[in-house]
């Protein structure tokens, strides 16, 4: 049996190293052509790498415009998101009633919805409430799709706090949401962080939502403008739209390193799988 | 609302606790109930983006869904909505999400984690963006054909030979680092003495992976079918990206039929009986989803 299991190992090191060069293959392009001002869908070692092709995207309505709307859309997607799925978790973490089991089920069900499916009603509804190109309506519509996700974290999140702690303060006459908000939320701060980030990660990264219902460019989030980029210009210049997918992308990934390295992966999942 | 728990204050107040769920009620019924019962009643109108059938629609009743079964597009592009869910969905990311997993039982240190890294990255990344680096990988002169070309192969031109192969490896590559997650954490619950002796172990190993640990995370590979099933019915963005579903229809996935019939043939009727049959397959899996986690729990 001796020198099986370093064997063992080997064998799976190789495995894997094999399948994480695929998956890091496609990323390669992005990386090189971002620093290549003659960019073309070749992977190649730039011959005169510059950042000219960050200069040439470092303006207000390519880049700073489109972000600013990305930031707006996402944040708000999240400040709505986490205000209803709070206020939401509460009830259903802390009291007993029949109707918490139906309801939990009934919104894990709406996870199952595809969004993408829902778009063309989405669309007529706007259309008949006259709604469409507005933001807020967007930001409105984008914490629902992600909100059954969130109320089932932040449910989660929230039993994890000792309702004794609470007990004490409604001794002394405080109300539910007083109690709510002076001790639950303070306890599970970092719980409302993940669940904010990981709104806002899903919002940032949305493109058919935003491609769909915000039709005028001054309120396009930089997922709809980088593919105009793509597709309207004639010729595409690939340093630059793969330079602007860097920046745009920069924002998404720091934040999923901050939740991960604080909570390991099981934040995307901590909704998902726990029932 | 002062001292909530007594038992005898009256059931009126026992129902204003729940009343904190109002807005999230609302939300949901507003902007998805609303819009899956609009999509069902659409379906069975002839509503259109323009012309006299945007304001004033008629009801043509079965129509659309009649419409379907003659139409030469719609039956190839359900039928290409399976492959792609098939394959890219059930047997790529799952099997490959579980085998990675499983590896990273025997692997350790340095490369367990730059190949979570690489899984993790092309996950996180914004949708747009993965999708165009997918075009570049799969384009005539991309790093694709590059590479089969230090083997002395000549590359199809992938796009358009083969649309779909395409759009399910980059499918596959984008989204098996969810499946990975679910094993990993899975794999993370069996007993250590049984998950060391799982993989690559001859045949003992082998029938102990299929014998002991499979069964053991059983549940997770049935919520992890359900959830990647629905992840993947759902996506538009990298077809789009990379496709267009094309060439003439041929990687025209549901989505993004719906989309096409919808918003650049104005046809919103028939976009919504399309995007129905979505949500109803949806549904379908949804609920053997909700029921599987029922059972887990109980």
């Amino acid at each position: 049996m001796a020198g099986r299991r370093p064997r063992v190992r080997l064998a799976a090191n190789a495995a894997l190293a094999v399948i994480g060069l695929c998956f890091v293959l496609p990323l390669a392009w992005l990386l090189l052509a971002s620093v290549d001002p003659h960019a073309g869908y070749q992977t190649r070692w730039p011959q005169s790498p510059s950042f000219a092709n960050f200069a040439a995207v470092l303006t207000p309505e390519l880049l700073f415009l489109p972000l600013v709307n990305s930031l707006l859309l996402s944040a708000g997607t999240a400040v709505v998101n986490l205000a209803a799925a709070v206020l939401a978790a509460y009830p259903l973490s802390r009291y007993q009633s029949r109707f918490n089991k139906p309801f939990l089920y009934a919104i894990l069900f709406g996870t199952s919805l595809p969004v993408t499916a829902i778009m063309v009603p989405v669309y007529g509804l706007f259309v008949q409430l006259q709604l469409l190109d507005s933001m807020p309506a967007t930001i409105f519509f984008m914490a629902t799709t992600t909100l059954p996700m969130a109320i089932w974290m932040t449910k989660n999140f929230m039993d994890s706090v000792p309702l004794e702690l609470e007990e004490a303060a409604w001794m002394d006459g405080a109300s539910g949401l007083a109690t709510l908000r002076r001790i639950v939320l303070p306890l599970m701060g970092q719980g409302l962080g993940v669940v904010f980030i990981f709104v806002f990660i899903q919002a940032w990264g949305n493109f058919f939502v935003p491609f769909i219902l915000l039709l005028s460019t001054a309120k396009q989030p930089a997922a709809v403008s980088v593919f105009s980029f793509f597709g309207q210009h004639g010729a595409i210049a690939y340093g630059e739209l793969a330079a602007f997918s860097i920046l745009y992308s920069v924002p998404v990934l720091v934040l999923y390193t901050v939740v991960a390295r604080g909570s390991g992966s099981a934040f995307a999942l901590s909704g998902a799988m726990k029932g | 609302m002062p001292v909530p728990d007594s038992p005898y204050r009256g059931s009126l107040r026992r129902r204003f606790r729940l009343l904190p769920v109002a807005p999230s009620i609302l939300l949901l019924l507003l902007f998805m109930l609303a819009p899956v019962a609009w999509s069902f009643y659409a379906s069975f109108t002839d509503v259109a983006l323009s012309g006299k059938a945007a304001l004033n629609p008629q009801w043509i009743g079965l129509d659309n869904y009649a419409r379907m079964l003659t139409d030469s597009v719609f039956p190839l592009s359900a039928w290409l909505t399976v492959v792609f869910v098939a394959v890219s969905a059930i047997l790529g990311q799952n099997a490959l999400g579980l085998l990675i997993a499983l590896l990273m039982t025997k692997s350790g240190g340095a490369t367990e984690s730059f190949v979570g890294t690489a899984v993790i990255a092309s996950w996180v990344l914004p949708e747009i963006v993965a999708a165009f680096a997918a075009y570049a990988y799969f384009s005539q002169d991309g790093t694709l054909n590059q590479l089969l070309g230090l083997l002395g192969v000549h590359g199809a031109n992938w796009l358009y030979a083969f649309p779909m192969a395409a759009v399910i490896l980059a499918n596959v590559w984008r989204g098996t680092a969810f499946s990975m997650l679910v094993y990993r954490a899975a794999l993370a619950q069996v007993p250590r003495d049984i998950s060391e002796a799982a993989l690559m172990d001859g045949a003992r190993g082998w029938q102990r992976l299929a014998f002991i640990t499979l069964p053991i995370i059983r549940g997770s590979i049935a919520t992890n079918l359900m959830l990647v099933t629905l992840q993947t019915l759902a996506v538009f963005t990298l077809i789009w990206v990379m496709t267009a579903g094309g060439p003439s229809n041929a990687s025209t996935t549901l989505p993004v039929l719906a989309y096409q019939e919808a918003f650049k043939l104005g046809d919103i009727g028939y976009g919504t009986a399309i995007a129905s049959v979505l949500i109803l397959i949806g549904m379908v899996f949804g609920t053997v989803y909700v029921r599987l986690l029922r059972r887990a729990n109980q």
